[in-house]
């Protein structure tokens, strides 16, 4: 049912937009695709209120996160919402200062991860012949490199390191998919008018690439954006959980690390580690209920059907009028 | 016959690019990993562990990087990892022998379970459009397969084996009983793996509702589907032998290679359960800086994994002929 009112689109504006509109244009789309969609409204919705915690955590955590001293291990109370850690740590409070890591992580890798694919397979598609064979190879390979485990051999010989390096490791292991999905729409725009214009002028190659091609992409772009940031927040908590990466510091990750060691689910203070795991997994649905909105929007097949819609409609307004 | 052997071609260049990633990231990385791990086990590590440590990291030699590069080939075939330093003086291969069977069973056996189910669910739902089940799954299917793997099975822990104690905690046997040829030692097993195979399913099953809705979609617009229509033929069979025949191609291929996911797909909630899989031992393996056992882990995962696209690929031929022509 909730499915149903996703707007009518032109299957072929919707897939490759004309180079003529620019992009605002593009992004007005978009953010009326996530508007008219119930289902990305609620994943916009739930980002919201996570990018508004991040912000004003010092105002809505009641605690210092990182102090330890407090009552050990006591349930949930008007002075500690969530209760205590086995350190003496106020749980609610390390949870909002936790969100600032968290998606501080997902879009710095979303960015770099996308940026990453976008460049390497549009430029595969555009220029061609060995270049693309060569790059294709290598995308090939980093895609059936299986991408958890490379991560936990490369990331246990950097263990000491910051949550900056883990991030740069993330986005550099896994690019190879969008790339794979910006080479294939690459092809699908190299001989286009607009391209053979921009070669006649002689504008170089990587000027078309950045500011002629990519522009008309950026569907695909939030997209790759979307679903990188969702991958990157989970292996890198996935990781901070195993004991990699700075876990140290306050985040959802190194508080599900510490909750695990200390057996918090079995210790009676199971919201210690389930009330972070909760906030990743409600992060990450938000982000993949926007991006199921904008694969509908650039893929009309997976649209519900619409001759459906209106019959349904037309009986729902029938039963209603009598 | 051509594709095949180029995928042939590209097995083998992946194959020798993640031996090297092995042979190198260990040989690149700043500063002396056995030094800082002494450091950090205060002087706890034996003699032989260092040894072994250091003939697997080429410390202990002034042969010149290309030399200790084939030399590292040569273990490679001959399976030779050195020694494990967790389960010293184990060797790795024996240690991975142990794990494997208990990852190969619990994952292969949920694979199996939630691609059938999957792709029955995703042809349900495809048949009947905008019905119950095309409306409710794949939203619902998209959310809970961006929740993380470990965390779903944390919940469930949490939910039958904390507050309901319908389960038990972790593990992958009653350890207080051992193991032994008999049909308790087999419940026990089937009860310790409830949970975590649970997680498994309910976390991938998406995967393979929705790959077979949207090719179902596209099938059931094909004129052979609408001929069989108009012949009369009763819906079960055209859902059956008509359309899924057809749109169960691309899951297909999927479960080719997610066989090969199996060593690795389910490494934390491995962890999260302390099932004693091959997971559970590469994270071992990490805390406790066993570098021998982890790269020798990676290595079989990686390979599974390549192997099993390669199968993926000669199943594609051999059932979709429309490969073939192509080629």
């Amino acid at each position: 049912m909730v499915a149903q009112n996703v707007p009518p689109v032109d299957p072929l504006e919707a897939v490759v937009p004309t180079p003529g509109r620019r992009r605002g244009g593009a992004i007005s789309n978009l953010l009326i695709a996530v508007v008219r969609s119930p289902k990305a409204l609620i994943g916009a919705v739930i980002l919201v209120i996570f990018v508004l915690m991040a912000l004003l955590a010092p105002l809505i955590a009641p605690h210092d996160p990182t102090s330890n001293e407090f009552e050990r291990a006591v349930g949930p109370s008007a002075q500690h919402l969530l209760g205590t850690t086995a350190y003496g740590g106020d749980v609610f409070s390390q949870m909002v200062f936790g969100s600032r890591q968290s998606l501080l992580i997902a879009f710095l890798i979303g960015a770099i991860a996308t940026t990453i694919s976008a460049l390497i397979g549009v430029a595969a598609a555009y220029i061609g012949n060995l270049p693309d064979h060569i790059i294709s190879l290598v995308t090939d390979i980093f895609l059936v490199l299986p991408g958890l485990p490379l991560l936990i051999v490369i990331s246990s010989y950097i263990r000491s390191s910051g949550i900056m390096v883990m991030v740069l490791v993330v986005a550099l292991t896994s690019w190879a998919y969008g790339a794979r999905q910006f080479r294939a729409q690459g092809l699908a725009l190299r001989n286009r008018e607009f391209l053979e214009a921009a070669r006649v002028r002689g504008e170089r190659t990587w000027y078309t690439i950045v500011f002629e091609i990519l522009p008309t992409m950026t569907g695909l772009l939030v997209a790759n954006f979307l679903g990188a940031a969702v991958y990157g927040l989970i292996a890198v908590v996935g990781l901070q959980f195993i004991g990699l990466g700075d876990i140290s510091t306050v985040s959802w990750g190194s508080m599900m690390r510490w909750a695990h060691n200390n057996e918090a689910l079995q210790a009676g203070a199971p919201l210690w580690e389930l009330a972070p795991g909760v906030c990743i997994g409600l992060l990450g649905a938000s982000i993949t209920l926007l991006n199921y909105a904008f694969d509908e929007v650039s893929n009309p097949a997976l649209r519900p059907p619409r001759r459906r819609v209106r019959r349904r409609r037309s009986s729902v307004t029938a039963e209603a009028a009598s | 016959m051509i594709r095949l052997l180029r995928r042939l071609e590209f097995f083998i260049v992946t194959f020798w690019a993640a031996v090297s990633i092995n042979f190198l990231l260990p040989r690149l990385m700043p500063g002396d990993p056995i030094q800082q791990m002494m450091n950090r086990m205060k002087g706890q590590i034996s003699p032989a562990a260092r040894h072994s440590l250091e003939v697997m990291l080429g410390l202990n030699t002034t042969d010149p990087l290309v030399k200790q590069y084939f030399a590292y080939w040569g273990q490679v075939f001959r399976f030779d990892f050195g020694s494990s330093i967790t389960y010293f003086p184990d060797s790795v291969t024996h240690v991975i022998a142990i794990a494997l069977p208990w990852t190969l069973g619990l994952v292969g056996v949920t694979t199996i379970i939630s691609f059938l189910l999957g792709t029955f669910l995703g042809a349900a739902a495809a048949w009947r459009r905008g019905g119950i089940l095309d409306s409710v799954l794949p939203p619902v299917f998209a959310v809970v397969g961006a929740l993380p793997f470990f965390f779903v099975g944390l919940l469930l822990l949490f939910i039958f084996a904390v507050v309901l104690g319908w389960a038990p905690v972790g593990f992958g046997y009653d350890v207080t009983l051992g193991l032994s040829m008999s049909w308790a030692t087999v419940g026990q097993i089937i009860a310790h793996a409830v949970l975590p195979a649970s997680a498994i399913i309910v976390t991938s099953i998406g995967g393979w509702v929705l790959t077979m809705r949207n090719t179902m979609i596209g099938v059931l617009t094909e004129d052979y589907v609408k001929m069989a229509r108009a012949k009369g033929l009763s819906s079960t069979r055209i859902m059956f032998q008509y359309a899924s025949r057809n749109a169960i191609l691309p899951n297909l291929t999927g479960f080719a290679m997610s066989m090969g996911f199996v060593i690795s797909g389910a490494l934390l909630v491995e962890l999260v359960f302390s099932y004693p899989g091959v997971g559970f031992i590469l994270v071992q393996a990490v805390t406790g800086q066993d570098y021998p056992l982890m790269q020798a882990l990676f290595l079989l995962i990686t390979t599974a994994t390549l192997i099993s696209v390669l199968i993926a690929d000669a199943v594609t031929y051999v059932i979709d002929p429309r490969t073939r022509v192509r080629a």
